[in-house]
């Protein structure tokens, strides 16, 4: 671990989280010891404004979520691809660059295709 | 005998020293949180022409640690058809995920003391920027399992909704910040900052700054982009359900990730600790530490400033602004930089 000082990091990380995970688990429990318990019929049925609740919210909700999730998934991966590219982009040069554009290009197809499609709309 | 247990432990002094880092770093994370709350209260307040909270205290300073004990001390309601154990995660992940994230900010030039080099960091990482989008973006689940979790319409939507809109805003914050990773050919965040010594990344990648800077606002979900809490439609969507300090935990880790996305700018943009045209000597760490605060607390006062001057956008603009208008402009400037660091 004392030869690749990189590791070490990744330890501190550690330590960091395992303060976060005292801090929230501490406000967690805290508050749950120290509040007040009333439960009342009124106090745990959802809350709507005042009206009664008619069925359960965990039903159908709009496709277009679904297809913006898939649409990040794609475009999110291409991004990450990338990453290593911007690094190294002082030594590929021109080979690097001509490669990427072809890459944005082929990118691009897909995104004016979504576009056309309606893909990006919202109504 | 003490003298065996400092031979045995002198191996590991850097660990040690690190881990106390941490603790320390992470007690100055949290306790900087109702100084922020304080600071965005008494800015409203100033913004609207009235005084804000001024009676708690000097300065009403007093006032968010009044609250929070108010908070702790409230009844958390959990209803009767909520998920209880996603219901009880879901809070805490959006803090945990915020305080993580900050472990990788560097906000200070390493200095010497007792032959000990010391990094004003918790850990200093080689792929940096990238631990940093991918530890924050963990943040959309604490967010959607509130919204699952609650079993209330208002709350699915704003999970939903929110969750679409940090996805898509995510895809431009990591557009714009591959030009400032083009020029300095490195992910790592001290390396960037150490390469904008002369001249800060504004001047070189201005549209990749105003892109970062619509995308960092839309991600820690301040406004004009609150579309996740929108309290007029939504009733405060994903958090609907919540109270006491479980409500208070999200706001947490909202201030947390104001504060890392505001430090995040300063250093990919900003130039960090580098002073510019005015001269700071170090004082060991002071100086760069200081130059460094003053830009974070520029931006977080941008930040209040933006949320009392815009009106909330609308979801369906917000949504065709994000795809339509930064992600192209953001592939041009990803595009023009490649071929400027190529050709010169």
């Amino acid at each position: 671990m004392r030869n690749d000082p990189n590791m070490s990091e990744y330890f501190f990380i550690a330590v960091f989280a395992v303060v976060a995970l005292v801090v929230v688990a501490g406000i967690l429990i805290l508050s749950a010891v120290l509040g007040p318990k009333n439960p009342s019929p009124q106090k745990t049925v959802p809350y709507e404004c005042g009206i009664i609740p008619t069925e359960e919210a965990k039903g159908r909700y709009p496709v277009r979520f679904a297809t913006i999730a898939m649409l990040f998934i794609i475009f999110d991966i291409e991004v990450v691809f990338m990453y290593p590219w911007a690094v190294a982009l002082d030594q590929l040069g021109f080979f690097g660059l001509i490669e990427m554009f072809l890459f944005i290009f082929i990118l691009g197809i897909a995104y004016v295709y979504i576009w056309g499609r309606g893909g990006l709309e919202w109504d | 005998m003490i003298d065996s247990v400092i031979d045995f432990l002198a191996p590991y002094t850097f660990l040690i020293v690190g881990a106390v880092k941490a603790v320390i770093i992470a007690i100055g994370l949290l306790s900087s949180v109702p100084l922020l709350v304080w600071l965005e209260r008494r800015l409203m307040g100033r913004f609207q022409v009235r005084l804000g909270p001024n009676r708690v205290g000097p300065f009403g300073l007093g006032q968010p640690f009044a609250d929070s004990l108010k908070l702790l001390f409230k009844e958390s309601i959990v209803q009767n058809s909520a998920d209880k154990f996603l219901f009880y995660l879901a809070p805490a992940v959006v803090v945990f995920t915020a305080i993580v994230t900050f472990s990788l900010i560097p906000f200070g030039k390493p200095f010497e003391i007792f032959d000990q080099k010391i990094g004003m960091w918790v850990a200093n990482v080689n792929v940096g920027i990238l631990f940093v989008f991918a530890i924050s973006s963990m943040g959309i689940y604490g967010i959607v399992l509130a919204g699952l979790s609650s079993n209330n319409k208002y709350s699915l939507m704003g999970g939903l909704r929110s969750s679409a809109q940090m996805i898509s805003y995510e895809l431009t914050l990591g557009l714009a910040a591959l030009g400032v990773i083009m020029i300095t050919g490195s992910l790592n965040l001290q390396e960037i900052v150490d390469a904008q010594k002369t001249v800060p990344n504004i001047l070189l990648q201005p549209l990749a700054f105003v892109l970062f800077y619509i995308a960092g606002v839309a991600e820690t979900n301040r406004a004009p982009f609150d579309l996740p809490e929108a309290e007029q439609e939504l009733v405060a969507g994903f958090h609907t359900e919540y109270s006491g300090m479980k409500f208070a935990m999200f706001f947490m880790g909202e201030y947390i990730n104001m504060i890392t996305m505001s430090a995040l700018i300063t250093l990919l943009f900003l130039g960090g600790w580098h002073s510019y045209i005015i001269p700071v000597p170090d004082l060991l760490f002071i100086g760069p530490l200081l130059v460094f605060s003053v830009k974070v607390f520029i931006l977080l006062c941008i930040l209040i400033w933006l949320r009392s001057t815009f009106p909330r956008i609308r979801y369906d603009r917000l949504m065709t602004f994000g795809w339509k208008i930064l992600v192209p402009l953001a592939m041009l400037n990803l595009m023009v930089t490649s071929v400027f660091i190529v050709i010169f």
